[in-house]
């Protein structure tokens, strides 16, 4: 036990693993946001709603169909991204050719329909999810007691935003996809049904959202409101680490996560406002974000 | 230009007369239900303190009396905006003559001013803190069923006196855990004890694990939990995550409701110690209401609070003294006589209103069962000790209320 | 001679204009003198609060073209700071407002000295966090009271002969002031200023080549709109005589977006329009809870997809004038 800056390491480096925690999620979210930005040039708000449908599919398959924490890690996103194909055949695509403000303000619309229903059915007040069985408990590492679960979210995010990264950056599908992004016209002539990618880009950018959400279902309140506390400061991490930057995003919101955490334990008061600083610093210097490109 | 100049002025002038609101006189009783009724105490108020004014208004049987009363409701959503919006126009235009529960300390605040400035009445079963009969009182305001120095008193007292004598508060960050925090301390300290630190969260929180760190790392014994409802019970479901117990530190839930003991579910409540005026088991009345109460409120398998139970009381008791004055228009004398009537009713029993506006009565310190000690749904309660109506509330001199002589 | 006969037809739309204008002026200023006798003046109030802040809104987005998604800074902190002068300094309404005012003036040259770099998406994003930003530090503030926000604010005497407490004279009041920004907007749209600003709205680069200095412009405007958004807040305070949390939120920005496009981006009345019908439908269907963030979702949806003009915008483009 020794002293950084005159706090306790104790509560330095557990707040720095709370705040890595935190971060896994803003990766989570910021890269599914960054996923849809650099495919469709839309502002997805309602990615927030999103993540609470996945914490809510979560539980709602515990309790009408039995089915756990661990196919609910794989269901819910599938069925949560199809919500989002359903979305982006209905809605989205008519808004291709207009401002992507349009956009924007569609899925802010449709952010407020989707937590508006679901805070008529269910109250605000949260919805009990345990931690799965083979979570449960933690282990003490001397300087914090770290519970299993919160570990495992950290496992799981950064085996997922590393694949997601890799399919992208490294598959032949990802270039197809970073293609179409730079010119669809082309891409189309080569034979590859564009439209088809970006409905299913969009579907899997949810289905990301979703999945953070059933692993946030044990830890936070599975309550209508989960996603709008957290989206503004995803927008802050995505400007941040540069809009359609998939490296950028990842890496950001780890990062963000942790200055989150230190902050909280040199100076608690400005914890939720750091991030949005951060963010008014970073545009002032390098507009485009840390990792984007082009204003 | 000039002629359209000269007309708004004379415009202006018909309006000024004219407009200012004025508040008519009817012969309905208007009782209003303002709570939180999708949020964070919906469970605690809600819906559940809407049935049990209707019970009251039930049992009182107006007819009998030659009265005629309706019970309105309304949802503040825990804001001071919105629930001063709907007091206003409930007083402006729907001739409301009564707000009662209001649970939200900050609401009940501006709810109180408002009250004070039209002249109506508010019955406060809901809110906690202790500056409504403090220096915040008024002559038409009741606080009815529990407050902070109460709380603060039965359940602090009880806890350092047998051992939890280092501190370290969660408060939620408004006018109620700043008061609960405040009176806590108070008394830990006048019993020997130590506030090590403390944090303040935002009303709402989700994630409690860096606040829960903090306050593993000062080492206090007790974690005194200063926030209610969704707040306490994510804290102490955390908290059992983090493994807050195992490592021999205590949570000490201040202001701790029957639904959140249900809600957390008796394996992880067990232990713990609580405040409240009114439990559901402790007399036949009490059990005859909750069965009416659960049909009533659509809530069957589910236990009233004392929120609830206070909305009742404090109803009877006004419908009581405004059949004695044979009218409700002048809130601060129907307030008058309810200070001068003893109040009796099935679930409070016998009791009396102080001059600052604060209802007396027993409180009961109760230690929630472990899950074998639980015998039926809702037995969640031993009775740990009564503290009696004399003790349990803040001295009349020392609350700094303008309406109390000196 | 090819002259004469343009400056003719120009004419001719410009008397049009005013005609329509014109009317829709007398039909607003009728509604909210006989308003008050018919619906209950505190919620006529705040519509004409809300109206104010709307067109404010509106000077950004249907003129400049730029979509701040974070005004309720202005509004809110305008509010807060009125209510504390009137409340804590004791100061008369006049001064508290010119105090309000001012902060969001301030507050609007700071905030525009940094969003106005970017544009569209990314101008939406940093005023949104801006704003939140600014929301949590009246979270944590002492003198914004955090939850439970400055209550009892005095109304006061205006100019220290009227008694504002009356309701009627406070709705009066409130509907000069409201009359007169919506005059004062309307003068700068239709200024040399404002046409650079249209010009702007229509393609930056090519005014630009035309030697205006369009970040400067666009900054003044954007003060312009943050100022008017001010003074909406600091009226809204001392009507309700409460500054709370809700007046800085999110939501709150929101909300002004929503009452700007479904009354009708870029025209007069939109706004005005826009703001009573969401806040009658606020107020009126308050019994049936989150029902009325479904419905204002929805209204979003819907206006996006098929009514992109608003209702004030379909309406004169039915008529073929302007509105």
């Amino acid at each position: 036990m020794f002293e950084i800056f005159g706090i306790p390491s104790q509560a330095l480096f557990g707040q720095l693993l709370l705040g890595l925690i935190n971060g896994s999620f803003y990766a989570l979210l910021s890269l599914g946001l960054a996923v849809i930005f650099g495919m469709l040039n839309i502002i997805n708000f309602t990615h927030g709603a999103q993540y609470m449908m996945g914490a809510f599919a979560a539980y709602l398959l515990l309790h009408h169909l039995g089915i756990g924490y661990w196919e609910a890690l794989v269901v819910a996103p599938i069925v949560i991204g199809a919500t989002g194909v359903v979305i982006e055949r209905l809605f989205l695509q008519h808004l291709r050719k207009l401002d992507p403000l349009y956009g924007l303000l569609l899925t802010f619309g449709l952010a407020l329909v989707i937590e508006g229903l679901f805070r008529n059915y269910y109250g605000s007040s949260g919805l009990p999810y345990q931690v799965p069985e083979a979570l449960q408990g933690g282990r003490n590492l001397g300087f914090m007691f770290l519970p299993n679960y919160r570990a495992w979210v950290i496992v799981l995010s950064l085996a997922v935003c590393f694949a997601t990264w890799f399919a992208i950056e490294r598959t032949r599908l990802g270039s197809y996809l970073r293609a179409a992004t730079e010119n669809p016209v082309l891409v189309r002539a080569f034979g590859i049904n564009v439209p088809r990618m970006v409905t299913l880009t969009y579907g899997f950018g949810v289905g990301l959202a979703a999945l953070a959400g059933v692993m946030a279902a044990p830890i936070y309140n599975v309550s209508p409101q989960m996603g709008s506390d957290l989206i503004i400061v995803v927008f802050a991490v995505v400007v941040i680490g540069g809009m359609g930057s998939i490296m950028g995003a990842i890496f950001t919101g780890f990062a963000l996560g942790i200055v989150e955490g230190l902050t909280k334990v040199f100076y608690p008061e400005a914890s939720n406002t750091v991030i949005f600083v951060i963010m008014a610093i970073v545009l002032l210097i390098r507009p485009a974000g840390l990792f984007g490109r082009g204003a | 230009m000039k002629i359209l100049h000269r007309l708004a002025f004379a415009a202006a002038a018909v309006m000024c007369s004219m407009v200012a609101a004025q508040a008519q006189d009817d012969d309905v009783v208007k009782i209003g239900v303002l709570n939180d009724m999708s949020g964070l105490y919906s469970d605690i108020s809600g819906q559940g303190s809407v049935a049990a004014a209707k019970l009251a208004v039930e049992d009182f049987n107006p007819a009998a009396h030659g009265m005629k009363v309706e019970v309105v409701s309304g949802d503040h959503q825990n804001k001071p905006d919105v629930g001063a919006n709907l007091a206003r126009q409930w007083y402006d235009v729907d001739h409301v003559d009564v707000i009662v529960d209001v649970p939200t300390s900050s609401v009940a605040l501006a709810i109180s001013e408002i009250t004070r400035e039209k002249n109506k009445v508010f019955l406060g079963s809901g809110p906690a803190t202790s500056d409504l009969t403090g220096p915040k009182c008024s002559p038409n305001t009741i606080q009815w069923t529990y407050d902070t120095w109460m709380l603060a008193n039965g359940t602090g007292k009880a806890v350092v006196q047998t051992g939890g004598d280092t501190w370290f508060f969660l408060t939620a960050d408004y006018a109620f855990g700043q008061a609960l925090e405040r009176d806590t301390t108070k008394v830990v300290v006048a019993n020997g004890g130590k506030v090590l630190g403390s944090v303040r969260h935002p009303l709402n929180t989700s994630d409690f694990s860096s606040f829960l760190l903090q306050a593993q790392t000062s080492k206090a014994k007790i974690i005194g939990l200063a926030n209610a409802g969704g707040d306490t019970i994510n804290a102490i479901k955390q908290g059992a995550e983090f493994g807050i117990t195992a490592g021999g530190q205590h949570f000490a839930g201040l202001l701790v409701f029957i639904n959140d003991v249900e809600a957390l579910g008796l394996k992880t409540a067990q232990g713990l110690v609580l405040t409240e005026t009114w439990y559901w088991d402790m007399t036949d009345a009490n059990r005859a209401f909750t069965k009416r109460w659960q049909v009533a409120a659509g809530r069957p398998g589910k236990f009233p609070s004392m929120v609830p139970a206070g909305v009742y009381s404090s109803v009877i008791n006004y419908l009581k003294a405004v059949a004695a004055l044979k009218s409700d228009n002048d809130g601060r004398a129907v307030v008058a006589k309810m200070k001068e009537m003893p109040t009796d009713d099935a679930l409070y029993g016998k009791g009396s209103i102080r001059a600052d506006g604060r209802k007396i009565h027993d409180a009961f310190l109760f230690e929630v069962k472990k899950p074998e000690e639980s015998k039926y749904p809702g037995d969640d309660y031993k009775l740990r000790a009564t503290i009696p109506a004399a003790e349990a509330f803040r001295p009349l001199k020392d609350g700094n209320c303008p309406l109390v002589g000196g | 001679m090819m002259e004469r006969v343009l400056d003719a037809s120009v004419q001719a739309r410009r008397r049009d204009r005013d005609v329509s204008l014109g009317a829709a002026f007398v039909v607003m200023v009728a509604f909210f003198i006989i308003g008050p006798f018919v619906v209950y003046p505190v919620f006529l109030m705040k519509a004409l609060c809300f109206a104010l802040f709307a067109c404010a809104f509106n000077l950004l987005i249907g003129y400049v073209g730029l979509i701040s998604f974070g005004h309720a800074l202005f509004f809110g902190w305008a509010s807060y700071l009125t209510a504390y002068a009137a409340k804590t300094w004791g100061l008369p309404p006049e001064l508290a407002i010119g105090i309000g005012t001012a902060t969001a003036a301030v507050l609007g040259v700071i905030a525009g000295g940094l969003a106005i770099r970017r544009q569209g998406i990314y101008f939406a994003m940093i005023t949104l966090a801006l704003s939140q930003m600014m929301y949590f530090f009246a979270l944590q503030a002492k003198f914004t009271g955090g939850e439970d926000g400055i209550q009892g604010v005095p109304r006061g005497r205006l100019f220290g002969v009227f008694n504002l407490a009356n309701e009627g004279t406070m709705y009066v009041f409130v509907l000069v002031v409201v009359l007169a920004g919506f005059l004062l907007i309307y003068r700068i749209i239709n200024s040399p200023f404002g046409e650079v600003l249209k010009a702007i709205r229509e393609n930056e680069q090519r005014t630009i080549s035309l030697g205006y200095n369009t970040e400067r412009y666009k900054l003044v405007a954007f003060v312009l709109s943050a100022t008017l958004a001010g003074l909406a807040g600091s009226l809204n305070s001392l009507v309700f005589q409460l500054a709370s949390l809700t007046d800085v939120h999110w939501t709150m920005s929101g909300d002004v977006v929503l009452m700007t496009l479904l009354g009708g981006l870029g025209t007069v009345f939109g706004p005005v329009v826009g703001a009573f019908l969401v806040i009658a439908m606020q107020n009126y269907l308050a019994p049936f809870g989150q029902w009325v963030l479904v419905i204002q979702g929805a209204i979003f949806v819907v206006c996006v997809l098929l009514f992109r003009r608003g209702i004030v915008g379909e309406i004169a483009h039915l008529l073929r004038v302007q509105l």
